[in-house]
């Protein structure tokens, strides 16, 4: 029940894109085509499934202050969390250059359906912003991968969902300065309003 | 030479501006404008990093493998954004607190991947230096514009000043929450876009 909450929370309440504005860049660049919005989302949900745990474990048993114990009593009191950003990045982008190679390897029709979307991941902010909520809100490993799974499904929605609103929106006229990036703003402004009415939800 | 740099430094700010027109780094535009403080010392850090990403990449831009030039970019990004974070912890740091996560998501805020990538791995250090510079000036006068309309109308302050709007005056919240970042900074494109004429197709 509590994992449950934790994921309707993340995918409604506090939905990464719509309330912590991440993945913005590929979310306005990616979300012309219905698609190609579906694939990549697929393609997201998937690597913050893997990357969350993975940082997980980085984070708790070699940076966080104390976590070399194991190796040597004398670290005990070593802090190396300074070097998060810098190890959770490398760990996404070997992470994702992994999952490329085996889905190339087992999966060929995913992975070429997937196709470019695959390496532009490593620097979706939604991915390493997951990774950063993950430490700051302490959550254990089990809970990290139950919020990975569940961002990745909130942030499919929200570029799914946008995706299909533009493609209607080609239709219609708008004055020039507002084509393109201002209309889309607006519309995922109202989207946030809608996805607002969530709040509260705790089951 | 001078005029090319000016050009340069100043091209950033309204006519190639990296938000409204390269439509780069919109995440962190949108989350930190709560407040203009908040603002304007996310703009600093951003600055400071791009500026020196691009002269450190520009430097390295000729011993640089092509294969492997993302995760040179990032390891320099990701050192220099470190750097950045250590130092507003120990000097500025309830800002820091208040900034949260978004001070680690400069390593993957796509104007500095997207300066580096576009203009710092073919161009001379100097020059890159000039166009981190405007870049993240232009960035931060949206941000400052952005946080402005959203700490004035929610608060009825300025840079935490009480701005005179009588007794009566109540926040409006809408502008505070993530539905109001989105539309203030969807104006603001739109009226930048109508003064700079720029049309996207």
């Amino acid at each position: 029940m509590e994992y449950l909450n934790l994921a309707i929370k993340a995918i409604f309440v506090e939905n990464i894109l719509l309330a912590y504005f991440l993945g913005m860049c590929s979310f306005l660049a990616c979300s012309k085509k219905v698609d190609t919005a579906i694939g990549l989302g697929f393609a997201v949900i998937f690597v913050l499934t893997i990357t969350l745990p993975a940082n997980w474990a980085i984070h708790h048993f070699l940076l966080q202050k104390g976590a070399l114990a194991w190796l040597n009593p004398s670290f005990a009191d070593l802090d190396l969390s300074f070097l998060n950003f810098i190890c959770f990045i490398a760990s996404i982008a070997s992470m994702v250059q992994l999952v490329e190679m085996i889905l190339d390897k087992f999966f060929p029709k995913l992975y070429h359906a997937l196709g470019i979307f695959l390496p532009l991941i490593t620097v979706n902010c939604a991915i390493l912003g997951g990774s950063l909520f993950m430490v700051e809100r302490e959550y254990n490993a089990a809970q990290s991968t139950v919020f990975g799974l569940a961002s990745g499904v909130g942030w499919l929605l929200a570029i799914a969902s946008m995706a299909a609103i533009r493609k209607k929106l080609r239709y219609s006229h708008l004055p020039d300065g507002l084509k393109g990036l201002g209309i889309t703003m607006i519309m995922t402004g109202l989207m946030a309003m809608a996805f607002m009415c969530f709040s509260g939800i705790n089951l | 030479m001078a005029s090319a740099a000016k050009k340069l430094l100043m091209d950033p700010f309204s006519d190639n501006n990296p938000i409204t027109i390269q439509v780069l780094g919109i995440c962190s535009a949108l989350a930190v404008t709560v407040k203009v403080e908040t603002a304007i010392v996310m703009t600093l850090a951003l600055t400071a990093v791009v500026t020196l990403s691009n002269f450190v990449i520009s430097l390295l831009r000729n011993v640089i493998p092509s294969g492997i030039r993302m995760i040179v970019e990032m390891a320099v990004i990701a050192s220099l954004v470190i750097i950045a974070d250590q130092l507003l912890r120990a000097y500025l740091f309830d800002i820091s607190k208040q900034l949260s996560v978004f001070v680690g998501l400069i390593i993957t805020n796509c104007i500095v991947m997207g300066r580096a990538e576009a203009f710092a791995l073919q161009n001379p250090p100097k020059e890159s230096l000039l166009d981190g510079l405007g870049n993240g000036l232009g960035y931060g006068i949206v941000l400052v514009a952005v946080a402005s309309i959203r700490e004035i109308l929610g608060f009825g302050t300025w840079l935490n000043f009480q701005l005179p709007v009588g007794e009566n005056f109540m926040g409006n919240g809408l502008v505070l929450l993530a539905p109001g970042a989105f539309i203030i900074l969807g104006l603001l494109i739109w009226g930048q876009r109508t003064i700079s004429k720029y049309v996207e197709d």
